[in-house]
């Protein structure tokens, strides 16, 4: 069974058309990457139908701009997938 | 529809959220201004505004969705169809059904139907955002209740 950076890797890689060995855990969807607000879109929503999942985007995105959480918890990709994780283990409670 | 003022439904028929299914009347006007441009001696309904009548057709559901609280911004357009010549005077029919529900973000697929054929779809994802000012709201809420969008969906008070 794939991990949860592998399956998010592939779909960065075929939605947002970058190389996959390119994408690495420590790699930041947006510094790194290059992942611009749509393309994102297109990366929540194939995550949000893979893992039967709502992302908390919006909830995510006031905690960076109230200086609650860094970018990094939520863009680079390793902390992603921990979130990812948590959300898929909080639904299956 | 009035073209001009890119007001593309006349009455949304059907709106249930709890289903992500919406419907609505549009009648193509029978003489306006674009189609002196499209096309001269060959009018028919230009296909950037048949998929914006399904914008705005999915984007009333979205909007009744949230009692909107936020605006519905189209942000993208994928697999988009059109299959036949619209042509003034014809009646068409827009509906749109909730295909994801995200944060920040929505997916809807919508298709255009003219007698019972589809003459358009596509999918179509939408940003949601806060309003950008008070008086674009107080106009959505206006414009809401012109289309026939029930006062249970226009309040998020």
């Amino acid at each position: 069974m794939a991990s949860t950076f592998d399956t998010v890797a592939d779909m960065i890689s075929e939605t947002c058309d970058i190389p996959r060995d390119t994408i690495t855990p420590e790699s930041h969807a947006i510094n790194d990457l290059g992942i611009d607000s749509l393309d994102f879109l297109d990366v929540a929503f194939a995550i949000d139908k893979a893992f039967g999942i709502k992302m908390p985007l919006e909830q995510w995105t006031a905690e960076v701009n109230e200086g609650k959480a860094s970018t990094d918890q939520y863009f680079v990709l390793k902390g992603l997938c921990a979130q990812i994780d948590a959300l898929v283990a909080a639904k299956a409670a | 529809m009035r073209l001009e003022y890119f007001q593309m439904v006349d009455r949304v028929t059907l709106l249930d959220p709890a289903v992500g299914l919406v419907r609505a009347d549009c009648r193509v006007p029978d003489a306006s201004p674009v189609f002196e441009g499209h096309f001269p001696g060959h009018p028919i309904l230009p296909g950037v505004l048949m998929i914006e009548t399904l914008a705005q057709t999915g984007g009333w559901l979205l909007l009744a969705n949230q009692r909107f609280g936020n605006m519905v911004f189209l942000a993208k357009v994928r697999d988009a169809k059109l299959r036949a010549f619209v042509a003034p005077g014809t009646a068409l029919e827009a509906e749109a059904r909730l295909v994801h529900d995200g944060s920040g973000y929505a997916v809807m697929a919508g298709r255009l139907l003219a007698g019972g054929r589809m003459v358009a779809e596509a999918e179509l994802t939408y940003r949601v955002a806060p309003f950008p000012t008070p008086a674009l709201r107080a106009q959505m809420l206006a414009a809401a209740r012109r289309v026939g969008v029930a006062e249970e969906w226009l309040d998020d008070a």
